[in-house]
């Protein structure tokens, strides 16, 4: 099946070909095939091994395998690791990558003689099908290779490759799509993804490989209640380095990483090589790190989500989660990233940041060995990304409104699209899609008279373009050392908490402290600062809520009547919890409430996840504060929330009542943050605000302004407009996250379980302890507010001057 | 009316919530940088369509404005259209209640950058404009006394809290934006701080104006 040439260079290496890779051979012609296997397990030489074989049997004119891969740096590394087998073979392959750092000229170049075989990006991807010779470029396309399918499907960005394959499917009707994929829970749903829909999609499982070999990381002294900083851990954690090669220690957050980062350095006595590498770090910065890894210079790199993907950091033999993993399915892939061989278990530790997480990470090892992964159901088709697939579409030259509609109803999540929303995105497109009809001369695309859609401004296609993509990093400002001509760059940090920066303020980032100069020109001025504390010290990442399945296991775990699998220190906890109150239980809602410190307690053990016991919050202390019950404020975990008021709850029940609930949603979806950020998103990818426009001044002055007074004018004016339908929609699923509310209601089917209590209960103490506790506003924002700038203006004497 | 009352260049002024300036003793009501039409001429040049509806949220917030204060003269600071064409694009409600408005009282368009010069909806158009010891201009000039300008949509930062400012000092008063589609400058900005002296008052809007030190 493999020609002599590409066989005689397995046996020169002594290489055999693994049998998912023979299976890849022989299904090199079926319109889909899906390969999950383990990382390490040879999974893109399997994909791109029926290239080779193909390009070494028959010359080909032109593109033949198009891949695609989530991050740049994969890119770059495939093309690495191609150039062995095609340099030592001496096959008649060029091989080219594609991404945002390929230069200009290169890329034009690329549009009209295109290589062999292409690397690139979904972004690039979406760029290269938006332009008018989009037929030329693809002409005689074979294969589309998908690598880390699994983490591209979670996202928009999937979505965005699946609309553009449908167009290249379009093109070249023969093609072949081939999707590389890690374990996950639910391959069917990965196949559904790739598939041009109705095709069928085969499976190829390779071997797992063994079971990896992972415990909780043992530390001499009990975590702290609360907090997720884990420094108790470090002086373990240092030994662990020692003792492996090269270590990866995640972390569920950038500033988790940071923090971390700093305290693992001041322990460092011995000077071990430890670096850090997280997604808000320069990429300079991350490519110096990534080198000394693949050098094999580095004992130990503290990372984030941003070392997730499958590239190959040489040799890494210990993995370490610091802080509950959340999710098991994210857990098992960076175990994964251990070593990096077929057939040697992975090795990694488990480091819970608090008590509760012995718990978590408990739950999680058993949920591990049981190969319990968690998954979501698969969601449809995002609109917004459709939105801009148009527009794209539009891009390229005049459409036919039926012709787009067949091929998009090709994409898995798509397929069952109805006509009337997909009118409803190209009305959208074309004029606003508002109620009022103000813009009739200047829509953005216009119907001709054969029938077609074209652009009414050809111009606008520039505008388009540099507005694609799906990855939302508008509000990122760069962060450089102060200098006379601009310092060095040192990362990135949130727009948010730049902006709640003063002069003088310190904060932690790439490992160091820095004070903050000033804002000049859309980057953070800092200076390098010698305090050994920073002031600051949180910039805020993803923060993961714990997957269903997880809180279900962590349930069950509270009905042993003992725990001899935790260690005593939290196992005595919970039999404490179990004196005093009770241990939470599936299908029920503990509803705790109890005095303390002069105020009135509730604790709601609802198990729902991060962001839905938030949700939960707000709509509680709505309630309450309609009841005249005085709320203050509260505090959310995954599994908790926490409400605090100068009046005692004494019957739950009319609170948790879910009509009331969703009443309670509604209005309190009007002006809601989260809504405002969610909206942001749905409208810059759907091309109603443009993150870049042509010559504009990047200096943030007043021609800008905020998403936040376009999404209350719609609001107010045109309430039915599909990009509220489609924050609503997404708002729901990701960040208010009231379907796990919804799922918590129907769970418990009205059976709560109210305790009045005379103290606070052991399971309830740590939520005290949690940072990010959210005031209960109204009239007293503006109270504060008032007596804040009385203040300022005595202190500065200038209530005397204004009078 | 409830606002923030400071005396400048001997006149007694009222910053209101609403980002409007109120000169009682001769009812003379200021409103800066209405830019009406901001969404067409956006949509005009190729961008975005976005809301249509900010002409007609401005207009409402106007009319709700002079129905409560009764002024006897208005005065627009400049940019109140987002550019010359955005005026013969008002749709005809529009343009009938913007008519009405400025029919029935002294009018006073002052020309800004992105409207510098005279419409067909009546009223008197100057450069800048004198009341007693109060000159109204678009954009502040250096050196000045007694000046009421625009321009700039200054806003201010407490904590987390950011709003549309005035901004006020011994010699001049800088209006926030009143439109609806307009985004703001922040008081800590090179061009506002060169502008404004030491003891210089940042006016939060809002519900109830809020007079703090400016922010630099």
């Amino acid at each position: 099946m493999l020609p002599d040439s590409i066989q005689t260079w397995f046996a020169a290496k002594g290489w055999s070909i693994h049998p998912h890779q023979h299976a890849m051979l022989e299904r090199r012609s079926n319109p889909a095939t899906l390969l999950i296997a383990p990382t390490g397990g040879g999974k893109t030489m399997a994909g791109f091994l029926p290239t080779l074989a193909d390009l070494a049997t028959a010359p080909h004119d032109g593109l033949h395998t198009l891949y695609v891969s989530p991050l740049k740096a994969l890119a770059a590394d495939i093309k690495r690791n191609l150039r062995a087998p095609v340099d030592e073979i001496g096959l008649p392959i060029r091989v080219e990558d594609r991404t945002g750092d390929t230069s200009q000229s290169r890329k034009r170049r690329q549009r009209a003689d295109p290589p062999h075989i292409l690397l690139t990006t979904p972004e690039s991807l979406a760029l290269l099908i938006s332009y008018p010779d989009a037929h030329r470029t693809f002409k005689g396309l074979k294969r589309i290779i998908v690598d880390e399918i699994h983490a591209l499907a979670e996202s928009k960005r999937g979505d965005q490759l699946m609309l553009a394959l449908s167009k290249l499917q379009d093109l070249c009707p023969d093609l072949c799509r081939v999707g590389l994929s890690a374990t996950v829970d639910d391959p069917d749903a990965i196949a559904r993804t790739l598939a041009c829909h109705p095709d069928p999609c085969d499976i190829v499982l390779a071997d797992p490989g063994p079971a990896p070999d992972i415990a909780m990381l043992h530390v001499d002294q009990p975590p702290p209640w609360a907090g997720g900083g884990a420094a108790y851990a470090i002086p373990a954690v240092l030994e662990q380095v020692k003792r492996h090669k090269t270590t990866l220690i995640f972390h569920n957050t950038r500033a988790q990483a940071e923090i971390f980062f700093r305290n693992l350095w001041l322990a460092n006595d011995d000077a071990l090589p430890i670096a850090i590498h997280h997604g808000s770090l320069d990429r300079e910065q991350r490519e110096r790190v990534e080198g000394a890894m693949v050098r094999g210079e580095l004992r130990a790199v503290v990372c984030t989500g941003s070392l997730d993907l499958g590239i190959d950091w040489g040799d890494v033999d210990l993995v370490i989660q610091i802080g509950a993993p959340k999710n098991v399915k994210r857990l098992v892939q960076r175990i994964g990233r251990a070593n990096h061989r077929y057939n040697a278990p992975s090795k990694a530790l488990l480091v819970p940041a608090n008590r509760f997480e012995v718990v978590e990470c408990r739950a999680a090892l058993e949920a591990v060995q049981a190969g319990d992964l968690d998954g979501e159901a698969r969601r449809s088709g995002p609109l917004d990304v459709l939105c801009q697939h148009i527009l794209i579409t539009a891009c390229a030259g005049p459409f036919a409104a039926d012709d787009l509609f067949a091929q998009v109803s090709t994409v898995g999540d798509y397929a069952n699209l109805p006509r009337d929303r997909f009118d409803a995105c190209l009305d959208f497109c074309a004029t606003g899609g508002y109620a009022l009809k103000a813009y009739d001369q200047w829509q953005r695309l216009i119907k001709r008279p054969d029938g077609l859609w074209q652009l009414r401004d050809p111009r606008a296609a520039a505008r388009i373009r540099m507005n694609l993509g799906t990855i939302q990093d508008a509000d990122l400002l760069k962060v450089r050392l102060k200098r006379s001509r601009g310092g060095k760059p040192l990362g990135e940090v949130e727009e948010a908490f730049a902006a709640s920066l003063t002069p003088g303020d310190t904060f932690l980032i790439g490992g160091r402290i820095v004070r903050y100069e000033g804002l000049r020109e859309m980057t953070v001025e800092v200076s390098r600062n010698a305090n050994k504390k920073p002031k600051v010290a949180v910039f805020s990442g993803t923060k993961f809520a714990t997957s269903t399945q997880l809180s279900q296991r962590i349930l069950q775990m509270f009905k042993q009547d003992h725990w001899p699998d935790l260690p005593a220190h939290t196992a005595d906890w919970l039999h404490l919890q179990r004196e005093v109150s009770e241990l939470p239980r599936a299908g029920h809602l503990l509803f705790e409430s109890f005095p303390h410190d002069g105020r009135a307690y509730s604790c709601i053990y609802g198990f729902a996840g991060r962001n839905a016991q938030q949700t939960l919050g707000l709509l509680l202390t709505k309630r309450m504060e309609e009841l005249g019950l005085d709320p203050l404020g509260f505090v959310s975990t995954d599994y908790a929330t926490l409400i605090w008021g100068l009046e005692p709850v004494t019957a739950p029940e009319p609170l948790l009542d879910p009509t009331g609930l969703r009443d309670g949603l509604e209005g309190w979806l009007a002006g809601n943050l989260v809504m405002k950020r969610s909206f942001r998103a749905v409208a810059t990818i759907a091309g109603l605000i443009e993150r870049n426009q042509p010559g504009a001044r990047k200096n943030g002055r007043q021609a800008t302004f905020s998403s936040d007074i376009l999404y209350d004018t719609l609001r107010k004016y045109d309430p039915d407009h599909l990009l509220l339908k489609v924050t609503r929609d997404e708002a729901m699923r990701g960040l208010v996250d009231f379907g796990r509310v919804e799922e918590m209601l129907t769970r418990i089917q009205g059976r709560i379980t109210h305790r009045q209590l005379g103290r606070i209960t052991p399971l309830a103490a740590p939520l005290l302890l949690e940072i990010g506790k959210v005031p209960v506003k109204g009239a007293g924002e503006e109270k504060l507010l008032q007596q804040e700038t009385e203040a300022l203006m005595r202190k500065s004497g200038l209530s005397d001057l204004a009078s | 009316m409830i606002g923030f009352d400071f005396s400048f260049a001997g006149t007694s002024l009222t910053a209101l919530g609403s980002g409007a300036l109120w000169w009682s003793s001769e009812r003379v009501l200021v409103v800066s940088d209405l830019h009406l039409g901001k969404s067409e001429r956006h949509a005009r040049r190729g961008g975005g369509t976005l809301p249509p509806y900010e002409t007609a949220d401005t207009l409402q917030r106007l009319s709700q404005l002079i129905t409560q204060s009764d002024p006897a003269t208005v005065i627009c600071l400049g940019d109140t259209f987002d550019d010359l064409a955005a005026v013969q694009a008002l749709l005809p409600t529009e343009r009938t209640q913007l008519h009405d408005l400025v029919a029935a009282r002294r009018w006073i368009w002052i020309e800004g950058n992105h409207d510098p010069a005279p419409t067909d909806l009546g009223g008197a158009h100057y450069e800048s404009h004198n009341i007693g010891p109060l000159t109204f201009r678009h954009i502040a000039a250096p050196a000045t006394q007694g000046e009421v300008s625009g321009h700039y949509h200054p806003k201010a930062r407490l904590r987390s809290t950011s709003r549309p400012a005035f901004l006020v000092d011994q010699s001049r008063v800088i209006l926030p934006a009143f439109g609806t589609y307009t985004g703001g400058l922040r008081s800590t900005d090179p061009a506002l701080t060169a502008l404004m002296d030491q003891n210089a008052l940042a006016i939060l809007t809002g519900p109830r104006p809020l007079p703090m030190p400016m922010p630099r």
